[in-house]
């Protein structure tokens, strides 16, 4: 498995130098959702708690980047951690309030949504950071302001950002944390009741997740050159950023990965394909029967089942 | 602040209510028998105004006469999507109920921004522009029609729950399913008529409103994120807590609007369900539950 994962690496290092630019767009999509997904999973898989607000995180890291570069004239590179910092801050309220008051299943799901709703209201209605309309940065291809005239340079970040938050993932999997996280995803009063102080690993759970999903807005901002409050505060974005871990198999390492492989080119090169014909929203159409596809076959997600057919079934 | 405002401000927000009110009745049926939540409400509810559009332009049907047709198409699309797909999951884990139920949504959301497009669409009605004044306020009188025809039948909905053989089965399977089951109760079937009857709610509730604001595709995601708002506000399962809820969500959305902005009037929404949440999760009308 391990030469495996550094042959992987090795091939996805010197990919961008065979492919063309198309190819490595999706190839940048799919490292990005790959990421944003792995950083859903510490909170939305280890540890089981449903956040379907995790846009809100991704636009406060964004909008925060992009004004303190526009504003101080601060670097991106400095912006990203402060945005993601924010976004832990925003993490921690929301978590305080779903986990201190114990809202479980379908009530945390709507304190997730409602906090992300109010921020994309908020956000749509200070006309200093935009309103409505939202922030563009203006191309400038300087390396300091997160601009690049060589489109691979993005696609390193972007797999360099996939691989950190898998690293951070995989530290955590293994210590005594991923385990507290994992028995509160089974049963949370057994965990409770053997001493796990659920409360505050979930929080810490929330906390590292919504600061790396934070630090994925500042990519996102200046790899896009706009922010629109209602495409990044926007609930299709979270679901967007479940669908992936969930599909490929919540709570395991490789599960956001191998979901970002399967979902991501099927949308793009579904969106290229109906697109052209002005068909808008047939690729959607088949992403939803995807979705009730893998919930009717494949609950587990992809990664378990490619897992046993790969090598034999868990000791 | 001009008192003629706020006033009128408050009785359209009352009209209105009706429809959501109408809405989170099917949305908390649906959840109290089967203890799903339905993340295609909205996107039901757009395919109702859409039929509604349908009949209008090309049958010339006027939406306040033929809003039983909308209820009925999607009475049949909603014990399609319970036989086919819901009656598989009742017994698994919350994300994938809420996945499956989100995949739904995409797929009726997107059929109709491929047959309808994604510019607004309105219906015309022959009451679409009648108003009557009272002293210095008017009365739409879409909106009188709208909230008539609204509590008409959330009344005939508690009626067919409490006073019909069917309906009390219905409540029987909603309050003890392992009791219904013993005492030879078809479960489901109880359960794909009550996700019909779900549905068609939005059905009748989706042509109502139709004449009165515009609609496009994606708007069935903010009536789902409405309506899921007003069943916890009021109480998840209860139908009396829906029946308030949805007033109570729509006055304040209205009064939103007249105090703050347009744009902001979500804003109270969302900051009242937070408190509800946090203060009294079960809901104002809501029995504790777990």
């Amino acid at each position: 498995m391990k030469w495996l994962g550094a042959l992987a690496v090795l091939v996805l290092l010197v990919l961008p130098s065979v492919l063309n630019s198309y190819a490595v767009t999706i190839l940048i999509l799919i490292f990005f959702y790959g990421f944003l997904g792995q950083a859903w999973n510490i909170v939305g898989g280890y540890a089981g708690q449903l956040s379907v607000g995790h846009a809100a995180f991704v636009g406060i890291g964004g909008y925060t980047a992009v004004m303190l570069s526009i504003e101080k004239g601060l670097t991106p590179w400095i912006g990203m951690f402060v945005g993601g910092a924010l976004a832990a801050v925003l993490g921690a309220v929301v978590g305080y309030l779903g986990f201190r008051f114990g809202l479980r299943g379908f009530y945390f799901v709507l304190l997730t949504v409602a906090f992300a709703e109010i921020c994309r209201i908020a956000v749509s209605n200070v006309d200093a950071v935009g309103g409505a309309l939202g922030l563009y940065v203006t191309f400038t291809g300087d390396p300091r302001q997160f601009q690049f005239q060589d489109g691979r340079v993005y696609y390193y970040i972007a797999l360099a950002l996939m691989l950190g938050a898998t690293g951070v993932v995989a530290l955590l999997e293994r210590r005594r944390f991923g385990f507290y996280l994992a028995a509160i995803r089974e049963d949370e009063g057994a965990a409770e009741a053997l001493g796990v102080d659920t409360f505050k690993y979930k929080m810490l759970a929330m906390v590292v997740s919504s600061f790396l999903t934070g630090i994925g807005g500042t990519f996102y901002a200046f790899y896009l050159f706009s922010l629109q409050p209602n495409a990044i505060f926007g609930i299709p974005l979270s679901v967007e950023i479940i669908l992936r871990p969930i599909v490929g198999g919540a709570g395991t390492l490789l599960g956001p990965i191998l979901g970002s492989f399967i979902l991501t080119p099927l949308g793009e090169l579904s969106r290229l394909y109906f697109g052209q014909g002005g068909h808008h929203g047939f690729h959607l159409v088949a992403y939803g029967i995807l979705l009730i596809a893998v919930v009717l076959f494949l609950p587990q997600g992809a990664y378990p089942y490619v897992r046993r057919r790969l090598v034999g079934p868990r000791p | 602040m001009d008192p003629t405002l706020v006033l009128q401000g408050l009785l359209s927000g009352v009209l209105f209510g009706g429809v959501y009110s109408l809405m989170a009745v099917g949305l908390t049926l649906i959840f109290g028998v089967m203890r799903v939540v339905n993340f295609a409400h909205g996107d039901m509810m757009v395919w109702g105004m859409y039929l509604a559009f349908m009949l209008a332009s090309r049958a010339g049907v006027d939406p306040y006469v033929g809003f039983g047709v909308c209820a009925a198409a999607l009475f049949l699309l909603g014990f399609a999507v319970q036989r086919a797909l819901v009656d598989r999951i009742l017994d698994a884990p919350h994300e994938m109920q809420i996945l499956l139920m989100l995949g739904v949504a995409l797929v009726l959301e997107n059929l109709a921004l491929v047959a309808f497009g994604p510019e607004p669409t309105r219906v015309r009605s022959a009451l679409s522009s009648a108003t009557i004044w009272l002293g210095p306020i008017f009365v739409d009188v879409a909106r009188l029609v709208a909230f008539g025809v609204a509590c008409v039948l959330t009344l005939a909905l508690y009626l067919f729950l409490f006073r019909t053989d069917l309906g009390r089965t219905v409540r029987a399977a909603a309050d003890n399913t392992y009791g219904a089951r013993v005492i030879g109760t078809d479960v489901r079937r109880v359960y794909a008529v009550a996700f019909g009857v779900g549905a068609a709610c939005v059905g009748a509730a989706g042509a109502l409103v139709a004449p009165i604001i515009p609609f496009q595709p994606p708007t069935g995601l903010s009536l789902s994120v409405t309506s899921f708002n007003i069943v916890i506000i009021g109480g998840m399962g209860s139908l009396l807590g829906a029946f308030v809820g949805g007033l109570l969500v729509s006055v304040a959305e209205s009064l939103g609007a007249v105090f703050l902005k347009p744009s902001l009037k979500e804003l109270f929404s969302f900051s009242l369900l937070i408190l509800i949440l946090l203060a009294r999760p079960a809901g104002l009308f809501g029995r504790r539950t777990s």
